[in-house]
C-alpha cells in the first residue's frame, strides 16, 4: 500500500480525488463517507487503516451495541464490582483486599484457519488483557465447540486446537482449571474457540488503560512488530467465510508464548514499582487499538512516531505496521522520569522496549513517519464514535415449528435392559464422554494453588495462602436450548455457571460472557442475539451477578447456515477457605445420595434426545432463579457446614450422567431407587433445571434435611454410594468397568 | 539453624515459587537465584525447576545450560553441593552433563499432565532419604519432552549402580527407557527427575496429596545435620 509521495495529512488534504481501497479493507460505503465527513478531507492511507480496523464488527461492536447496553442498565447493585464494562476486563472484590480481574473472549475465525496458532493467540490475548488491568494470571479454562465428533475435519481442528491452548498456556505456566468441549455439526465449519483467563491483585494495583499527563511517554514493549495477522480484526473476524474468496491464512497471527512470558514478568515488575500511569495490550487491531484508545481514555493527546515502532521486516508500510496484530506486544504510559527504570526492568526480561511517542496538552492523535505527519484525528472518532447499527430482526418463520416438535413425545425405554443400554450410550456420547484426553494436554498443577480442576464443576484457585481465600469459575453454555429458546437458553447458561460454582461451595459474584452467533445481517440471527441478551441481562439483575465484560462473536456461520445461537457464560465466585471445597468424586461408601430440586418431564434439547433420537426440538427445561440462587444457598451453606462430601450439578445428560461421573472419579459405585412421583426414565434423563445431587455422611443426614426443609428446597433421598457397580434397584445394575470403558474410551478412539 | 536453599529462575522457569513454598513448607528457607548471576549466594543447595527455560527453543534447556549461573553450579555440584533437577531442570542437568542420558518428545507426541505413579529405587540420594527403597508414591506429572534415553551401555551403568532413583509404575507416560523417571549422579548429590515433586506438598492443593514433601525434608535433615 506504500505509494510515493508520502500520504501525509498534508497531502490528502491537496489531492481529494484519490480513491482509497475502503471496500478492501472491510469498510461500508456510508462509513467510508463518515470519515470523510469526521475530517473534513479524504483520510490518509494511514487514517483509512486505523479506522477500517477500529470501526470492524470486531472491535466496535456496532451491530451489537444497541442491545448490549442492557447489560449496564439492567446492572444488579453490587458492592463488588471494581471495574465495570468498557475496560480490558472487569475487576471483582473478593474480599480481604484482593481483586480478581476475569474475562472470556473468542478466537473462533483464526482457530478455524489454522488451529494450533487461531488457538494459541486466543490464550494469549486474553492474558494479556488480565495483565493490562495490572493482575497476575493465576488461570485459564478454554469453552470450545467443534463439529460432529466424526467428522474428518474435525480430527484437524480439534487436536490443533487443544495443541495451541496447551502449546501456549502451559508454557506461560498457567494451569489450565476449566472449560468444555461440546461437538456438534452446526459448528463444523465454525469451530468456536472461547478462552478465558483470571488475573490476581491489590485492590490498591488495579491499572487502566488511560494516557493522562503532557509529557508522559509512551512505551512499546515486547516482540517486535511484523506482518502477521494484518487486517486480521476487519476481515477476518467480521466476515463470513466464502470458499470463493482467496485463502486468509496470511491474516492469522503467530504466537510466541516465551515472549508472553517474559512480558508477564516484566509488565508485573513495573507494576510492582509503581512505574506505569496507563497500559494497554496490543491486540486485534495493534497500535491502532492501543493509540487510539490510550489517547480517547486518558486526557490529553498523543504523539506518536512511527519510524520508532521495532520491526521484524524493514519493508512494512506505515498502515501496515499500524495494523499489524503481531502478538506479545504492550502499550504502558510513563512519567519521563520513570523512563530508565521501566526501559531497565525490560532488558532484565531480555524484552525490547522503545518509547515511540509522548501524551500530549492537545485532544490529537498525531502520527508521524519519515518526518510527515500522516495521522491526525481526534482518538475518541476512531475508538469510540464508531458506526452503530439498528439491524432489524425478526423472530425466525421455523421457531413455532422447531418449538412444536416436541421431545416428550419421543419413543422412550420400556424396560430395564433399554434403560441400561441408553444409559451407556448416553455416558460414551462424544459430548457426554470423558474429556481427559483433552485436559490431560494442558498443565492443571503449575503456580501450586490449583484445588479443583475439570472435570470438578468449577475449577476453583487459592489466592491467599494464609487464610484459605479462593475463587472459582465455572463457564458454561448450551447452544441446543438456546436454538430453541434463545432467551431461556441464555438464562439457562447462566444459571448452570452459576450452580457450577455453587456446588463446590463458592459464593457467585459476577459475569462475563461469550457470545457466539451467526451473521447480524441475517434478521434472524439478530432476533436470536437480541433475546439471548435480553434473557442474559434479565437473568443477571435477578440473580444479583453483574456482566463485567465480555466479548461479542459474529459472523459465525458457513454460508447460509448459522450456528446455533451460542451465548457461553462465565460466573466467578468466592470461597473463604478453599478446605471446604465440595469435589464431585464419591468419597465415601455409604454416604447417602439426595437429589436437590425439581424432576420435570423435560426432554427439549436434552442429551438424551441427542443421543438416541438424533432429535432437536420442544422447549427447553424452564428456568426458575430463585429456585437457583436457594440451591446455591444451600449448596454453599452444606459445604461450609461439613455436611456434604460431594456435589455434582446436574445438567446436560442428566442425574444418570452426574451420578456416573462422581462414581467413577470416587471409584465408588451407587444404588439408586426410584422416588415416589417420578418414573424411572424421567429420574434419569430429565435436564430440569436447578437441581444437584450430593452425598451426605449418615451422621450429617438430620441436620441437612432440617436445613432443606427449613428453606423449602426439595430433597430427596434416591440412594446411598455403595460398591462398585451402579444400579437402579430393580431396573439394572452395571458395573464400574463396563461404565469406564464406554464414558472414557469414546474420545481417545475418535481422536488418539 | 536452616539450611539455605537456591531455586533459579531462568527466562521461561514457571515452578520457581512453587518450587520455593515446598522449600518453605519442608522448614527450609527458599534462596531466588538469577540465571544471570555469577555466584551461588552461598547456598547449601541449589534446585532447578520446571519450566520451559528460552521457550524449549533448539532444546529443552540446551540454552539454559549456558547461563552464566550454571558455571559455579558445574564447579560446585561436581565438589558435592547438592542439586536437584525436576522436569526442566533434569533437562538443563543432562544438557550440562551432569547427569547422563537426554529427554526426546514423548512417544505419544502428546503434552501431559497427570497424577503419576512412581517407586523409588534409590533412597540414599541426598534428596531421597526420607523414602524407603520400594516405596510407591504419586507424583504429578506434566511435559512435552520427557522421554528418557541413553544407550544401553550407560543403562546397564545406571541399574549396576542403582542410579535408577525412580521409575514410572503402571503407566509409562512418555516412552522413557526402562520406565526410568529420574536418576542420580554416582556421588548421590545431583538428582533429576521428569515428575514435579512441589506439586504435591499441600493436602487439597494439586494432586492432594504430600507424596512430595519428602524430598524437600530429606535435604533439609541432610544440610542441617551436616
Amino acid at each position: 500500500m506504500s505509494r510515493t509521495p508520502l500520504d501525509t495529512v498534508e497531502h490528502a488534504a491537496a489531492t481529494p480525488d484519490v480513491e482509497l481501497p475502503w471496500a478492501e479493507l472491510g469498510l461500508k460505503k456510508d462509513e467510508y463517507e463518515r470519515v470523510v465527513e469526521i475530517l473534513g478531507r479524504r483520510p490518509t492511507g494511514a487514517e483509512l487503516a486505523m479506522y477500517s480496523v477500529m470501526w470492524s464488527e470486531h472491535c466496535s461492536y456496532k451491530s451489537s451495541k444497541v442491545h448490549l447496553r442492557q447489560f449496564g442498565e439492567k446492572a444488579p447493585q453490587s458492592d463488588a464490582l471494581l471495574v465495570g464494562i468498557g475496560e480490558n476486563a472487569g475487576v471483582v472484590d473478593v474480599g480481604q483486599g484482593y481483586a480478581v480481574t476475569f474475562k472470556v473472549e473468542s478466537h473462533n475465525h483464526p482457530s478455524y484457519v489454522e488451529p494450533y496458532q487461531g488457538a494459541a493467540t486466543g490464550v494469549g490475548g486474553i492474558v494479556r488483557d488480565i495483565i493490562a488491568m495490572g493482575a497476575r494470571p493465576v488461570a485459564v479454562v478454554d469453552p470450545l465447540r467443534f463439529g460432529a465428533a466424526d467428522h474428518p475435519d474435525t480430527k484437524r481442528v480439534l487436536p490443533g486446537v487443544v495443541a495451541g491452548i496447551g502449546g501456549y498456556g502451559n508454557c506461560l505456566g498457567l494451569p489450565n482449571i476449566g472449560g468444555e468441549v461440546v461437538f456438534d455439526a452446526c459448528y463444523q465449519g465454525n469451530p468456536l474457540v472461547n478462552a478465558g483467563a483470571i488475573g490476581v491483585m491489590r485492590h490498591e494495583d488495579i491499572h487502566l488503560a488511560k494516557a493522562s499527563g503532557a509529557g508522559n511517554k509512551v512505551i512499546l514493549y515486547g516482540a517486535r512488530t511484523g506482518g502477521d495477522g494484518i487486517g486480521g480484526a476487519s476481515i477476518l473476524a467480521s466476515e463470513t467465510f466464502d470458499d470463493a474468496k482467496p485463502s486468509k491464512r496470511p491474516a492469522v497471527q503467530v504466537g510466541d508464548p516465551f515472549q508472553e512470558k517474559l512480558l508477564i514478568e516484566c509488565t508485573l515488575e513495573a507494576f510492582q514499582e509503581k512505574l506505569v500511569v496507563g497500559i494497554q495490550d496490543l491486540g486485534a487491531a495493534g497500535l491502532s487499538c492501543a493509540t487510539s484508545e490510550l489517547a480517547s481514555n486518558g486526557s490529553g493527546g498523543m504523539r506518536v512516531t512511527l519510524d520508532d515502532v521495532p520491526l521484524r521486516d524493514s519493508t512494512l508500510s506505515p498502515e501496515e505496521i499500524l495494523m499489524s496484530e503481531s502478538q506479545e506486544r504492550m502499550c504502558a504510559v510513563v512519567e519521563p522520569e520513570k523512563v530508565d527504570r521501566f526501559l531497565e526492568i525490560c532488558d532484565k526480561w531480555d524484552v525490547i522496549a522503545t518509547v515511540i511517542g509522548e501524551v500530549t496538552d492537545g485532544d490529537r492523535l498525531e502520527i508521524y513517519w519519515h518526518g510527515g505527519k500522516i495521522v491526525d484525528v481526534d482518538p475518541r472518532t476512531v475508538a469510540h464514535d464508531g458506526p452503530v447499527y439498528e439491524r432489524p430482526y425478526a423472530r425466525p418463520s421455523w421457531q413455532d415449528e422447531l418449538q412444536a416438535d416436541d421431545a416428550n413425545k419421543l419413543p422412550r425405554p420400556t424396560s430395564g435392559a433399554e434403560l441400561k443400554d441408553q444409559v451407556l450410550k448416553l455416558v460414551a456420547s462424544p459430548n457426554q464422554a470423558s474429556k481427559s484426553w483433552i485436559t490431560s494436554q494442558y498443565d492443571h498443577f503449575v503456580q501450586g494453588n490449583t484445588v479443583l480442576a475439570q472435570p470438578e464443576d468449577s475449577g476453583m484457585i487459592r489466592i491467599d495462602e494464609e487464610s484459605g481465600l479462593g475463587v472459582a469459575i465455572a463457564t458454561d453454555g448450551n447452544g441446543r436450548y438456546a436454538k430453541l429458546d434463545p432467551y431461556t437458553g441464555a438464562q439457562l447458561a447462566l444459571a448452570e455457571a452459576y450452580r457450577n460454582v455453587a456446588t463446590t461451595g463458592a459464593k457467585p459474584l459476577a459475569v462475563s460472557d461469550c457470545l457466539n452467533f451467526g451473521s447480524p445481517e441475517d434478521p434472524a440471527v439478530m432476533w436470536q442475539f437480541a433475546e439471548a441478551i435480553r434473557g442474559l441481562a434479565d437473568a443477571c439483575q435477578q440473580l444479583g451477578t453483574p456482566v463485567t465484560g465480555g466479548n461479542v462473536s459474529l459472523y459465525n456461520q458457513t454460508g447460509e447456515a448459522a450456528i446455533h445461537p451460542t451465548p457461553v457464560v462465565a460466573v466467578l465466585g468466592v470461597i473463604d477457605d478453599v478446605a471446604r471445597r465440595t469435589p464431585v468424586a464419591f468419597q465415601e461408601e455409604g454416604q447417602l445420595l439426595y437429589l436437590l430440586g425439581d424432576t420435570r418431564e423435560e426432554f427439549g434439547g436434552s442429551a438424551w434426545s441427542q443421543v438416541i433420537h438424533d432429535h432437536l426440538g420442544g422447549l427447553p427445561p424452564k428456568v426458575d432463579l430463585e429456585r437457583e440462587r436457594l440451591l446455591g444457598e444451600i449448596l454453599i451453606s452444606a459445604s461450609r457446614d461439613g455436611m456434604i462430601d460431594s456435589a455434582h450439578d446436574l445438567s446436560d445428560g442428566g442425574l444418570i450422567q452426574a451420578v456416573v461421573e462422581s462414581a467413577l472419579l470416587g471409584g465408588k459405585g451407587a444404588r439408586l431407587i426410584v422416588p415416589d412421583g417420578l418414573d424411572a426414565f424421567t429420574l434419569l434423563f430429565s435436564e430440569s433445571a436447578g437441581r444437584a445431587v450430593v452425598a451426605v455422611p449418615r451422621s450429617e443426614e438430620v441436620r441437612f434435611n432440617d436445613m432443606c426443609g427449613a428453606r423449602g428446597l426439595p430433597a430427596t433421598r434416591i440412594g446411598v454410594v455403595d460398591g462398585d457397580t451402579v444400579e437402579l434397584q430393580g431396573e439394572f445394575e452395571v458395573p464400574l468397568t463396563d461404565l469406564r470403558t464406554a464414558h472414557e474410551g469414546t474420545i481417545p478412539a475418535l481422536l488418539a | 539453624m536452616t539450611a539455605r536453599i537456591g531455586v533459579v529462575t531462568f527466562p521461561g522457569s514457571l515452578d520457581d515459587r512453587d518450587t520455593q513454598r515446598a522449600i518453605r513448607l519442608a522448614g527450609a528457607e527458599p534462596v531466588a537465584l538469577w540465571h544471570k548471576d555469577k555466584d551461588l549466594h552461598q547456598v547449601d543447595a541449589v534446585v532447578l525447576c520446571g519450566g520451559f527455560s528460552y521457550g524449549d527453543y533448539l532444546r529443552a534447556g540446551a540454552i539454559a545450560r549456558f547461563s552464566p549461573v550454571m558455571e559455579p553450579l558445574l564447579e560446585q555440584a561436581k565438589a558435592g553441593l547438592p542439586v536437584l533437577g525436576i522436569c526442566n531442570g533434569f533437562q538443563i542437568l543432562t544438557e550440562a552433563h551432569l547427569l547422563p542420558g537426554t529427554m526426546l518428545r514423548n512417544d505419544h507426541l502428546h503434552f501431559i499432565c497427570r497424577d503419576q505413579k512412581l517407586r523409588v529405587e534409590n533412597a540414599e540420594t541426598a534428596w531421597t532419604t526420607d523414602y524407603s527403597a520400594g516405596q510407591e508414591i504419586h507424583i504429578p506429572l506434566k511435559n512435552n519432552d520427557g522421554q528418557y534415553v541413553a544407550d544401553a551401555y550407560t543403562l546397564d551403568k545406571l541399574e549396576a549402580e542403582g542410579r535408577v532413583a525412580f521409575r514410572y509404575l503402571d503407566f509409562n507416560p512418555n516412552g522413557s527407557q526402562r520406565d526410568i523417571a529420574g536418576i542420580t549422579n554416582e556421588a548421590g548429590n545431583v538428582v533429576g527427575l521428569m515428575p514435579h515433586p512441589e506439586h504435591a506438598v499441600e493436602p487439597l492443593i494439586g494432586s492432594g496429596r504430600t507424596d512430595g514433601l519428602p524430598f524437600f525434608t530429606s535435604i533439609l535433615k541432610k544440610l542441617v545435620n551436616a
